[in-house]
């Protein structure tokens, strides 16, 4: 540090001895030039660690949290089931969701114009009505069935119509968030495909390479590096829109938390925390495979793959 | 009409864009085992022709037929009816073509972008594929270069990727586009090298380029393009030396 401080001292001192507009007097070659500093950075860095001990501080301090019921309901039987329904009905329509993008994509971008309108109606239709909309609209539909179903002579009996309720109310929630997804998805898809540069469509023809190879195996491929982190972002909304489905009857992992708080009115905060926790669990998840997901499809499109951060951490300890 | 079966025959072919005419009532025959290069100004039509030949443009009157059989159409009393897709992709195999821009699949290997076609086209197992890919790159000099990805090689390096791979189906003639204009001045020579290797090896191979030299030196047959029209055409020394259209006099001392 001091020898670099000597050096600028020296810089100065050579600075008004060389002719004007001319550089490199003979003792400055050779010099290592001096970083600019920031102090302003150092400022924020303060501020903002003070903010964020406050912060942590507060939290755990603070009995307006209580920790202790926390802990009490966090793995709790009813909010597993809870996080197991919310898994569920996530996981199902994501990959509907994905499956209808595709093909709403594809359709969209077909030489076909009544596909093509057709495609966009839908994306204009499901993008323009709100979810919670088009579960409500499902909801009544199947209610509305099930009152019809049950005039039919030699039908189902009242007792294992019971029985069906649930699986119904999964059925309506999973299709609902599906048609509601397959139109972003089909978006986020037609964006990555449009994103393939138009040469690789040609040389793909040229090769006589049939249709489907040309969109699975060329096309595809390089669309997903552009589709997979806009779709997780979709699927991140998707966790956290599954909560509306209490909204249909389904207990999800919001809609235990919802019951148990009007069970017991004093757990509301330390309940709506453990909804938080799983959420903020969940979609860490789903960001580390959208690490690794990206990370496989970047082969080829970056000269040397970024490192993993267990790759980071050995080189870190080897240094 | 030649008798004799022409590797390549392109008979009054005209394609408009609007209202601007690229190719203008074209004739053009190429006979089996020679080269043939399409000299020109920029727009004078010669990529047009070259992306009519594989049926990647499609003409609005006049036909194309490759090693006698027409190219992305059937005639249907005396009248022309476009292909199906799957019946012009199956035609293309017959066809290689080489890039300006190389246009490699950048998600595969060296070897994988050459062994893709004949897999993909039911032409040849797995292994086979693989095994033809490895002798092509090693036929382009890049035998050690199989399993390095397209962005990791030289511009030259990847169009001679891409030659294997238009070579790998085994085409009954190879067209280049402008194969060595998106290259650094040093690196064009290994590529016209790799061309040249083709040629004395008796693959037809008709080649859209700038590099009068190479004309000269490798061509059977020089054909001179302007305004969507074929203005001259012929051997080498007459074209290129004894020029008899103004338009290609004017052209040639321009860029020679």
């Amino acid at each position: 540090m001091s020898s670099i401080d000597a050096a600028a001292g020296e810089a100065v001192a050579a600075e008004p001895t060389g002719p004007p507009g001319v550089p490199a007097a003979p003792e400055l070659t050779g010099q290592r030039v001096i970083p600019l500093r920031h102090p302003g950075r150092w400022i924020a860095t303060v501020i903002v660690v003070v903010l964020a001990a406050q912060f942590v501080h507060g939290l755990a301090t603070n009995p307006f949290y209580q920790w202790d019921r926390f802990g009490y309901w966090f793995a709790r039987p009813v909010i597993l089931r809870g996080l197991w329904i919310t898994l569920e009905v996530t996981a199902l329509s994501a990959v509907l969701g994905l499956l209808g993008g595709i093909v709403l994509a594809l359709a969209r971008l077909s030489r076909n114009p009544v596909l093509s309108a057709a495609s966009w109606l839908y994306v204009w239709l499901f993008r323009s009505v709100p979810l919670i909309v088009v579960l409500l609209i499902l909801f009544n539909f199947s209610a509305l069935y099930k009152t019809l179903s049950l005039g039919v002579p030699f039908g189902p009996g009242f007792l294992r119509f019971d029985e069906n309720k649930l699986a119904t109310e999964l059925v309506v929630a999973t299709v609902g968030l599906s048609l509601n997804e397959a139109a972003y998805a089909a978006e986020v898809v037609r964006a990555g495909i449009l994103s393939v540069d138009s040469g690789q469509h040609e040389a793909a023809a040229a090769l006589g390479l049939p249709k489907l190879y040309q969109f699975r195996r060329i096309v595809l491929p390089q669309a997903l590096r552009a589709i997979v982190p806009a779709y997780v972002n979709q699927l991140i909304g998707l966790i956290k829109g599954t909560s509306l489905v209490f909204y249909v009857s389904l207990l999800d992992l919001f809609g235990e938390v919802q019951t148990m708080s009007s069970t017991y009115p004093g757990d509301v905060v330390p309940l709506l925390l453990v909804a938080t926790v799983w959420y903020v669990i969940l979609t860490s998840v789903v960001s580390v495979v959208q690490f690794y997901v990206e990370r496989h499809y970047s082969r080829g499109a970056v000269r040397t793959m970024p490192p993993t951060p267990l790759q980071r951490l050995r080189a870190a300890v080897r240094v | 009409m030649n008798a004799i079966a022409a590797a390549v025959e392109v008979h009054g072919a005209t394609k408009s864009y609007g209202a601007h005419k690229v190719l203008d009532n074209v004739d053009l025959t190429v006979c089996p085992g020679h080269v043939t290069v399409i000299l020109g100004p920029s727009g004078a039509g010669k990529s047009t022709l070259l992306r009519v030949i594989n049926h990647l443009e499609k003409l609005d009157a006049g036909y194309v037929s490759v090693n006698g059989a027409l190219v992305g159409v059937r005639q249907h009393g005396d009248r022309l009816k476009e292909l199906s897709e799957r019946a012009i992709l199956a035609q293309r195999a017959d066809i290689g073509f080489v890039f300006q821009n190389f246009n490699l699949f950048p998600h595969l290997t060296a070897l994988e972008n050459v062994a893709a076609a004949p897999v993909a086209t039911g032409r040849a197992t797995k292994a086979e594929a693989r095994e033809r890919a490895r002798e092509l790159l090693t036929r382009v000099g890049l035998a050690d270069k199989a399993d390095v990805h397209p962005r990791r090689l030289s511009g030259g390096q990847q169009q001679r990727v891409a030659i294997a791979r238009a070579l790998a189906l085994r085409p009954g003639v190879v067209l280049f586009d402008e194969p060595t204009s998106a290259l650094d001045p040093e690196l064009v020579g290994e590529v016209l090298a790799t061309i040249k290797d083709l040629a004395s090896a008796g693959t037809t191979l008709i080649v859209v380029t700038h590099e009068i030299g190479f004309a000269r030196e490798v061509a059977d047959q020089v054909v001179f393009m302007d305004g969507g029209r074929i203005v001259e055409q012929g051997e080498p020394a007459e074209v290129l030396d004894r020029p008899r259209h103004p338009r290609t006099r004017e052209f040639l001392s321009k860029v020679l």
